[in-house]
């Protein structure tokens, strides 16, 4: 066991692979000398050199549609996204391409390539850099996307993106960066499948469901339930496609109540498909509407504001004293 | 639709129009620009340079291969027009017009070299030894795909424009990355025998010549020296609109801009496509880095079946191209210099009937993929979404297996008279 924070467990799962693997390498702007702008890939250029850590030219569409090629002639590239709200020029290769080409060859291409994007809020940041757009890539078929929330998982979350063979979209809780947790980097222990959920703590009053950087937070607000006597379960989604909805109906089955707390936009996002899904199949079992805890329908609004729109433990709590009170 | 744009087989050599000629330059902004051209619309072979070298290497056969090759794909292009009209196929994307181009630079092509086609490539994919009936499953609905790019080196083709330029941007430099693992390789097995070099060709239209793809993947090129022929069809029209409204200079100067050749050919000239691209390849696979080829070339046809040219130009712009047509200058180049003779004509018009007829009769049988393929298909390894979603197809579809006929007809087919 060891301790570091997030950004270095990606950083040495990155190694790993590299290590592991001629065939994998990392691609992006800055990821080279500079280590990335979150440092994430620090120290690689120099251990693997250029032709395994490339800097690329500044064009996302170019990064994720030469990483497509790559994948075709067999190589695994890794390519990190500086920020969440600058993956959309290159989308049109995300969506039309690399999530479509195995389906499209009838199964004879595979494209596994990765994109690693830091997402989310709670840095102060300027605009374009705090944003939560997984739901624009969980609706389109072919796309995996997973999302740690602590040291351990990135550690071995990253390595298992890697070895899919299916594109993963692997969002970095950027706020969270910095949260230090024991990664064991010989065996993943209860991480061995990225694609399921994990309960972090277990209760009998109420269900909250959160992936990334509301993960401390829904386990913050379950800490403050428990003062007034309520007992929450709290899970780490960790896959936001696909949702391992058997882990969330056994614990909604058990509990009777669900709140779904992310980042982004509660309009057409994760926490609404959770909702549809558990009233199909824990209907009987619910005791109140599911709730969810998200983004307002705006842009994500100036860093002087952003307390106001992102999900705290009283967002959540508020949340969680609606459901109790049906 | 309105009028039918049927490509024909047989091009008038109708005098060329001065004015015409002059007006559809005058739209390239550059009227002067020099082009490769070694064989002329007369059938007189001229020289140049750099590329007449290449074009020295070829034999009388190869030269009756080039003919035989267009030939085969205007008749082929002839039979898929015909069979989408009769509803046999959704939508045909005809070629004529630009045999000279696709055969001349598909045929310069080595086996190692890996082609990025859009979708108009049906000459090149027949240089690569594609299954032309297979060519046409995309075109009927019954894959998106069609072919396995894997056994040819030719990708499927591309529907959003220029999206597979960066692709083959990434391929190069796997091969790149290749040489130096394979060299690497090399230093503890001596005795394995080398790889051949290989490069990537990848083509693109001159409406796509606009879409950012097309640059962002001419930055990478150049910034890693990769492998990579771009190939532009300058066909002079995407769908409706002119070249020049995509560039006001030759697309092929647009190539110093990343520090790299670019040369505009004679697109109807086979030989000079031909000479042209196997310097490119070459160059490219000798570690050289990108070239840009612009084929000056022309879609005599519709954009595509669903399309009408007659709404946005003039039939005279037509008979100025057909005037220019890339068979007919190798079939007046081979019967001059004694290369071919009426038996070689009529055994290439021989061999296109045949293949129209299989074509035909291969069409009408390609099989209707069953939609678990595609539930398959979606995800390389297993995913419990899709996993639900077929199981809950299945059982949905075994209440219909219920109410089927002792002839196995399903009854919702049998009313609407549904063809399986």
């Amino acid at each position: 066991m060891t301790t570091m924070t997030i950004a270095k467990a990606i950083n040495e799962g990155l190694r790993a692979t590299l290590d592991n693997n001629p065939r994998t390498l990392l691609m992006g702007e800055d990821i080279g000398a500079l280590g990335g702008v979150y440092r994430v890939t620090d120290g690689l250029l120099a251990e693997f050199g250029e032709d395994r850590v490339v800097d690329t030219p500044l064009a996302e569409s170019g990064i994720i549609g030469t990483a497509i090629g790559l994948a075709l002639r067999g190589y695994l590239p890794v390519c990190e996204i500086q920020f969440d709200g600058f993956v959309f020029p290159g989308f049109n290769q995300i969506t039309t391409q690399l999530a479509k080409m195995h389906s499209r060859s009838n199964g004879n291409l595979a494209v596994p390539v990765v994109i690693r994007i830091p997402y989310g809020g709670g840095i102060g940041s300027i605009e374009h850099h705090s944003e939560s757009p997984e739901a624009l890539f969980a609706h389109t078929p072919g796309l995996r996307i997973i999302t740690p929330s602590n040291a351990h998982d990135a550690y071995w979350m990253i390595r298992q993106a890697v070895e899919c063979q299916d594109p993963v979209i692997f969002f970095e809780p950027k706020r969270r960066y910095w949260l230090k947790g024991e990664v064991d980097t010989e065996s993943p222990g209860a991480s061995a499948d990225p694609f399921k959920a994990h309960v972090l703590r277990e209760g009998t009053d109420a269900t909250v469901v959160a992936y990334g950087p509301l993960v401390p937070v829904a386990l913050a607000a379950a800490d403050a339930a428990a003062e007034d006597g309520h007992s929450i379960e709290v899970i780490d989604l960790r896959s936001i496609s696909p949702i391992d909805f058997d882990t969330v109906t056994a614990s909604v089955s058990k509990t009777g109540r669900l709140v779904v707390a992310h980042e982004a936009p509660t309009f057409g996002g994760i926490g609404g498909e959770i909702a549809a899904r558990i009233s199909e199949r824990a209907f009987l079992s619910l005791e109140a509407p599911v709730i969810r805890v998200g983004g307002f329908h705006m842009p994500y609004p100036v860093a002087k504001v952003e307390e106001d729109y992102l999900p705290g433990i009283d967002r959540i709590l508020e949340a969680l004293d609606r459901s109790l009170a049906y | 639709m309105g009028a039918t744009h049927l490509p024909s087989t047989e091009f008038e050599g109708t005098a060329v129009d001065d004015q015409l000629e002059a007006e559809a330059e005058a739209r390239l902004g550059s009227p002067a620009e020099p082009m490769v051209q070694l064989l002329a619309p007369d059938g007189t072979l001229g020289t140049d340079p750099q590329f007449s070298a290449y074009a020295d290497r070829l034999d009388a056969e190869k030269l009756r291969g080039f003919y035989a090759d267009m030939a085969k794909i205007r008749r082929f292009d002839l039979e898929a027009t015909a069979l989408q009209r009769q509803g046999q196929l959704s939508l045909w994307v005809p070629l004529t017009g630009q045999e000279g181009a696709q055969i001349g630079s598909g045929r310069a092509s080595q086996p190692q070299d890996y082609i990025f086609p859009t979708y108009r490539e049906h000459g090149v994919a027949l240089t690569r030894n594609v299954d032309l009936a297979e060519l046409l499953r995309q075109f009927r609905g019954v894959s998106n795909g069609g072919w396995n790019p894997k056994d040819t080196n030719f990708h499927l083709y591309t529907l959003v424009l220029a999206a597979q330029t960066p692709h083959a941007v990434g391929y190069a430099m796997g091969i790149q990355r290749d040489q130096k693992l394979a060299a690497a390789a090399a230093g503890t097995a001596a005795d394995r025998p080398a790889e051949p070099k290989a490069a990537v060709m990848v083509y693109f239209g001159d409406g796509a010549s606009s879409e950012g793809d097309v640059h962002e993947s001419m930055v990478f090129a150049s910034s890693y020296n990769a492998p990579v022929v771009f190939f532009c069809q300058n066909n002079h029209w995407a769908i409706s609109v002119p070249s020049s409204v995509q560039t006001r200079i030759p697309l092929s100067n647009r190539a110093k801009g990343y520090g790299f050749p670019g040369i505009r050919v004679d697109g109807n000239d086979v030989i000079a496509v031909h000479a042209v691209t196997e310097w490119a390849l070459e160059h490219a696979r000798e570690g050289n880095g990108p070239v840009l080829i612009e084929a000056f070339t022309y879609r005599v046809g519709a954009h595509t079946t669903a399309d009408d040219p007659t709404k946005y130009r003039e039939s005279s712009e037509e008979t100025l191209w057909r005037a220019k047509d890339p068979l007919d200058r190798l079939e007046k180049y081979l019967r001059a210099q004694g290369l071919a003779d009426d038996a070689f004509f009529a055994r290439v018009k021989a061999d296109g009937d045949e293949l129209a007829a299989y074509v035909r009769k291969t069409t009408r049988s390609l099989e209707t993929p069953d939609i678990r393929t595609a539930f398959a298909n979606t995800y390389v390894e297993a995913h419990p979404l899709v996993a639900e979603e077929l199981a809950w197809f299945e059982e949905y579809s075994a209440g219909f297996v219920e109410e089927t006929d002792p002839a196995g007809v399903r009854n919702d087919d049998a009313a609407t008279g549904a063809v399986r």
